[in-house]
């Protein structure tokens, strides 16, 4: 048994999706931790890939945080060079069409083998696009690995500018990160500030069509992280498929992540667990709410017409 | 072993092409099917009785032979399949207006979901050949429930085309902005501002790909996709 699979742990697959297992990790290069979200689990991956040839490009969303015009404002780039990765790091709490980009990363870079990193229902559109590729022309054997993350909602633009600039009183120039945890929305400044508001404040305006979204886990991905269940600057990763079990494998061997049972840290899957069944039991009743309006459910448009 | 017939009408033969694209899955297929009919590969002239038949291309109003054959399918076919744009959504040819070389009274191009009872509609202008191959495993296996969104699509009660996704996806507060449809559009008619798609009317040729590969219109189930795609079957 590898040093990874000894710390594995199963969860509630009801709640998590089927996986191999659950651990807790980080990136053990100092250049990825200060440039990522959390244990910069998804960057390590995506360097990794790319420089041992596994991947010939990645998917993922850039922003640029002083854009005069639109500050923090995504969009989703192809990836080739993995000294590029870094340059994505980093949660933008707004919509990103990472999907929009599949088709141009297969035809005109003209890749073979591409990873991509999306939100749950980033990672079900891909998945689809395999089954059933209809506008997706020789797309679907050239995804190599989906990296989910974990997600309980995402903002419109204006939305999060609202809350950054109106709740938080910082302008989003001035915003070097962003992040949701410990019951919080939290902005960290260029020069060093903290502001912080209740998560409750930000449920305004999380985006409508969020709310009829059962997947908190990526359910579909080949692995996914989340930095909810681990400590600060760790995150917590689920693998789903031998394929992402392999790579990560190999990259504990070569010491690019140090690694953890999720058992031996707090606040532990106890609270994967609890926010999955939180979201799924909340947006299912969305579901039916909308339903008694008439309103189509989601996957069944096309009944409805 | 199923009787395969492959008809076009009013097409350009691209879908007949996309097929041809599956390469050595085509044979794999070919291998499993009787093909009896068509036009491009074989010196038949005359649809026979067959279980199921591809159909390329819309249809004529103005062309009583292209109806007349179209109509015919019915009788002649157990399972009749629209396959791409054309025969399922309308696509281009529902801006054609006559006034064109060499039928210049050819006006009226309607798609076969609008004269005929046509089992399964598959969009795309082309449909991917990964897609064609996937329904073609699928009908050929019998797997008909991963079907039934495409004898849904058969209907014909809309052309599934980028309005549709702003009437049905975004209006209906469904659209949570994955760009899906910005990648599967084959005129590059839609662009993902601020987490929505806008559509360019202009671009649009109605070929359905867009909404046919939203993952908030139809969802195929988790199963399946375990299943088919997870399984390692991809590799
Ligand atoms: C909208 C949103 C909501 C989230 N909600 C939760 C949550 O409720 N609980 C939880 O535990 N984790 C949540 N996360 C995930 C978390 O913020 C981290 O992204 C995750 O832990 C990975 O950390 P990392 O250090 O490995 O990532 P990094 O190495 O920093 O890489 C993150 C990757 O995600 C990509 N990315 C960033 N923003 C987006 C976006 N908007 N759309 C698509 N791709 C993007 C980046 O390009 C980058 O490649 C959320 C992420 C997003 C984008
Ligand atoms: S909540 Fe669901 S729909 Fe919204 S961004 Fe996250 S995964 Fe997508
Ligand atoms: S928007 Fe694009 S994909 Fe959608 S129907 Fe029009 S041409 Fe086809
Ligand atoms: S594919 Fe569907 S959900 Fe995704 S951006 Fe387009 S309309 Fe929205």
């Amino acid at each position: 048994m590898s040093e990874l699979e000894e710390v594995m742990v199963k969860g509630d697959e009801e709640l998590l999706g089927e996986h191999l297992g659950v651990f807790t990790a980080r990136s053990t290069e100092r250049r990825i931790l200060k440039a990522a979200q959390d244990g910069g689990i998804v960057s390590a991956v995506m360097i990794y890939g790319l420089e041992e040839g596994k991947f010939d490009g990645v998917i993922a969303s850039v922003t640029d945080p002083d854009d005069p015009e639109e500050p923090w404002k995504p969009r989703p780039v192809v990836i080739t060079d993995p000294d590029e990765v870094l340059e994505a790091a980093g949660t933008k709490y707004t919509y990103c069409p990472n999907v929009s980009v599949l088709k141009e990363a297969v035809r005109r870079y003209g890749c073979e083998r591409v990873a991509m990193v999306g939100t749950p229902c980033q990672i079900r559109a891909v998945r689809k696009a395999q089954l059933l590729p209809v506008g997706m022309r020789h797309v679907p054997d050239k995804i190599e690995l989906l990296i989910g993350i974990i997600c309980m909602e995402n903002f419109p633009y204006e939305g999060l500018k609202t809350m950054v600039e109106q709740l938080c009183g910082v302008w989003m120039r001035e915003v070097a990160k962003m992040d949701i945890g410990k019951g919080k929305f939290w902005v960290y400044t260029d020069d060093g500030e903290v502001k912080t508001i209740p998560i409750d404040e930000t449920h305004p305006f999380e985006g409508e069509p969020c709310h009829v979204c059962t997947d908190y886990c990526a359910e579909l991905s080949d692995l996914t992280a989340g930095s909810v269940g681990s400590p600060d600057g760790w995150s917590t990763v689920i693998v789903r498929t031998e394929k992402a079990l392999e790579l990560l494998n190999e990259m504990v061997e070569q010491g690019l992540l140090e690694v953890k049972s999720i058992e031996e840290v707090k606040p532990g899957l106890g609270l994967v667990e609890k926010l999955a069944q939180a979201k799924k039991s909340k947006n299912q009743k969305e579901i039916e709410e909308r339903k008694e309006l008439g309103l189509p459910e989601p996957g069944k448009v096309h009944e409805q017409l | 072993m199923v009787r395969l017939a492959y008809v076009q009408l009013a097409g350009c033969c691209g879908c007949l092409v996309s097929l041809a694209d599956t390469y050595e899955r085509l044979l794999d297929i070919l291998d499993e099917v009787e093909l009896v009919y068509c036009q491009t590969l074989m010196d038949e002239r005359e649809v026979p009785e067959c279980d199921v038949v591809l159909v390329e291309g819309a249809v004529c109003l103005n062309h009583e032979e292209c109806v007349e054959e179209a109509r015919e399918l019915e009788e002649k076919a157990e399972t009749i399949v629209a396959l791409g744009a054309c025969a399922s959504t309308g696509n281009f040819m529902r801006y054609s207006r006559g006034n064109e070389q060499s039928a210049p009274t050819h006006e009226a191009f309607v798609p076969l979901t609008e004269v005929v009872d046509v089992d399964y509609a598959v969009p795309g202008c082309p449909p991917a050949p990964e897609a064609i191959e996937r329904f073609l495993t699928l009908l050929l296996e019998g797997k008909t429930e991963l079907l039934e969104p495409f004898a849904k699509l058969a209907e014909g009660k809309t052309e599934y085309c980028g309005c549709d996704l702003m009437y049905h996806v975004v209006n209906k507060n469904m659209c949570m902005g994955c760009g899906t449809c910005a990648a599967a559009c084959p005129t590059r008619a839609i662009e993902v501002v601020d987490g929505r798609p806008v559509v360019n009317e202009d671009r649009c040729i109605k070929c359905g790909a867009c909404f046919t590969q939203c993952p908030r219109t139809i969802w195929p189930g988790d199963e399946a996709i375990k299943e088919l795609v997870m399984g390692g079957e991809e590799e």
